[in-house]
């Protein structure tokens, strides 16, 4: 069916006005007051998502060109090493753990793996150099200072 | 002569020895990031925003820094354009149509040298215009009340779409969604938090580099991996004779200035940014002078013309956005975002109070202007080789560079993970050809936005009318609507056709 995608963006789209409207009744008055209040933009903004979604999904466009299975499972799978990249950031160091994730997405944008780990660490020093020993940037500090 | 006496004190902030060399350096990364492929002025001066940031510049110096970078980026998206054939960001993209054949013919440095000067023509100009017309808009934004500066807003939100939007329901949700996020934290005048599901780091709300940085850079990252291999850049062009021949200068002059006014006006527009400069200042050239037929196989005039309309473009947009506060395109929007991030806010009263860092920085951008016609022009050869890393080693590093500058912000693993969900939320938005512009837009303002709002309620006591209860905001209400409703009615004959073109999908904005 065409504009599947588009019916989807628009029934996201409701169903977060849907939610913006509920949470902003429960947001609680302060003593401060003033005539408006809180409340009154937040559920005016979602009036105009919900407005636009139903549009949406009446109108939709012509149905966006999707990756393959293979090149989605690609982008989940980075977003997987990014997540792990910030979690491991403060507990490994700048340096170790930022070549190892650039390492992964230089391999998987297409470098052979031996170069890509050649890369990988190029890029890590390269930007520690520059931003933390020549721009004096802080950065995560590892176990081993670095 | 008011501005010039300004402007003259302007360059004596801009003329020392530290600020000369941030712009040299600016100027020089900024042709890089405009001329590499996937980077393009918002991106790139998105990711450079936290780092700047980071380093603790002043306010002055950091500005002269991203100015730099933003005019540098303007002039590198043609290199690309002329000897791949791939734009390398949205401005560019009509220089392709008559840019690359002139590579093909073997005439790519004279391609280079002349869409360099007509870089420089059109954001010389540009910002002398910006010198004379942003005071002028000033004494009329002295008159806005609290209404009518809402009733701006509005305006710029309905206008973002641009005449060249293709769907204006998905303007509409995308304005909508950034100033959603914008809401989040504790309400400014009350105290109270909103939308912060008891999550004790959204008490601050949501830190709007970190959106922007996520949204468009790392956006561009999944992007890349989506395509990666599917097109590679192929064959290297023989770059020619460096200098054109005087002749085909000559020819070029007219074109120059006839695109360096309509292009310069597009900027200035609501809801038109440099994209639709270099595009009506091509089709108007083209009309004007194509007489026989050899606009897109080559002609010198349509690679000048494309280029002085988009830098005069990217000079309009200033205007607006220091007079007003009120960006109307893509990168306008990230510079809005640097001056926030420096705690400056652009208006009216930055005129007032702070002349030296809006007058430094239009001075800078004279100073920029030049450093690039001598960067570009003998020493383009050298940004020539740059494009030829390849993008499997370029962004994985562009990655990290984002991930270091937002971490740098906060030292937050928090931000890191929003950042990354903005990135796929990002991503998806762009396939299903969201704009992401006025999500940013939102993002950045909507908190001045509601405050406005209810101020005038509060002044009024809750009268709903007091929202169009002057002339000025009437005719803001109206400019509004017309700007909403027209792309919706005339819009198909502005877009330019290759736009349509899948591959441009979400393509960096300008």
């Amino acid at each position: 069916m065409s504009g599947k995608s588009d019916r989807l963006l628009g029934i996201a789209g409701i169903l977060l006005a849907a939610l913006m409207v509920w949470r902003a009744t429960l947001i609680q008055e302060s003593f401060i007051q003033d005539p408006l209040g809180p409340k009154a933009f937040p559920i005016v903004i979602a009036i105009v998502i919900a407005i636009a979604s139903a549009y949406i999904i009446f109108r939709p466009d012509e149905e966006p060109l999707w990756p393959p299975f293979g090149r989605l499972a690609e982008i989940g799978l980075a977003v997987v090493a990014m997540v792990l990249y910030a979690q491991f950031l403060p507990i490994a160091g700048f340096v170790v753990a930022t070549a190892f994730a650039s390492t992964y997405l230089t391999w998987r944008l297409g470098t052979p793996p031996i170069r890509a780990v050649v890369a990988g660490i190029v890029t890590s020093v390269g930007i520690y150099a520059v931003f933390h020993l020549i721009l004096g940037l802080s950065l995560a500090r590892g176990p081993w200072g670095f | 002569m008011d501005s010039l006496s300004h402007l003259a004190d302007g360059f004596s902030v801009a003329l020392t020895f530290q600020n000369l060399g941030l712009a040299l350096l600016g100027c020089f990364l900024g042709t890089i990031i405009g001329a590499l492929p996937g980077l393009g002025p918002s991106n790139g001066v998105a990711i450079l925003i936290p780092l700047v940031f980071s380093l603790g510049l002043p306010a002055t110096p950091a500005l002269i820094l991203l100015t730099s970078v933003y005019y540098g980026a303007m002039y590198g998206g043609r290199i690309s354009s002329i000897l791949l054939n791939i734009p390398g960001d949205e401005p560019a993209l009509m220089t392709t149509l008559d840019g690359y054949p002139m590579a093909r013919k073997g005439q790519a440095g004279e391609a280079l040298a002349l869409s360099g000067l007509a870089s420089f023509f059109g954001a010389f100009f540009a910002t002398w215009g910006l010198v004379f017309l942003a005071p002028q808009l000033v004494k009329v934004a002295l008159l806005f009340g609290t209404a009518e500066y809402f009733a701006l807003f509005v305006l710029a939100f309905a206008t973002l779409g641009g005449l060249t939007s293709r769907n204006q329901a998905k303007s509409a949700f995308a304005a909508a969604l950034g100033l959603a996020i914008a809401m989040v934290g504790v309400d400014g005048q009350t105290g109270v938090p909103r939308f912060t599901f008891g999550e004790v780091h959204l008490y601050d709300g949501i830190d709007f580099l970190v959106a922007i940085v996520g949204l468009f850079a790392l956006s561009e990252v999944f992007i890349f991996l989506e395509h990666r291999g599917d097109d590679q850049a192929g064959g290297k062009v023989k770059l020619g004779r460096i200098i054109p021949p005087m002749e085909m200068i000559n020819k070029v002059w007219g074109t120059m200035s006839r695109s360096t006014v309509l292009g310069f006006i597009a900027g200035v527009l609501p809801g038109a940014g440099a994209s639709l400069g270099s595009f009506i200042a091509y089709s108007i050239e083209k009309k004007l002078s194509d007489k026989n037929g050899t606009f897109g196989t080559g002609d010198p005039r349509g690679v000048a013309a494309p280029e002085a309309g988009n830098n005069a473009a990217a000079g309009g947009a200033l205007v607006p956005m220091l007079a007003l506060g009120v960006p109307g395109s893509g990168t306008t929007a990230v510079l809005l975002a640097m001056l926030l991030a420096l705690n400056i806010t652009p208006g009216p009263l930055l005129f007032q109070n702070n002349p030296d860092v809006v007058w430094g920085l239009i001075a800078a951008l004279f100073i920029a202007n030049f450093m690039l016609l001598a960067l570009n022009i003998p020493m383009v050869s050298i940004f020539v080789r740059i494009l030829t890393i390849p993008t499997n080693y370029l962004m994985p590093a562009v990655a990290m560079i984002s991930f270091v500058g937002i971490y740098g912000i906060s030292g937050s693993t928090f931000d890191l993970m929003v950042m990354i969900a903005f990135g796929v939320l990002g991503w998806i938005l762009r396939k299903l050809d969201v704009p992401l512009v006025p999500i940013i837009l939102g993002v950045l303002l909507g908190d001045q936005m509601e405050k406005n709002l209810r101020r005038t309620m509060t002044i009024s006591d809750g009268d709903l009318w007091a929202l169009v209860a002057s002339p000025l905001s009437i005719g803001l209400w109206t400019l509004a609507v017309v700007g909403f409703i027209l792309p919706i009615l005339v819009g198909r004959y502005f877009r330019p056709k290759i736009a349509d073109r899948p591959e441009m999908e979400g393509a960096d904005p300008d």
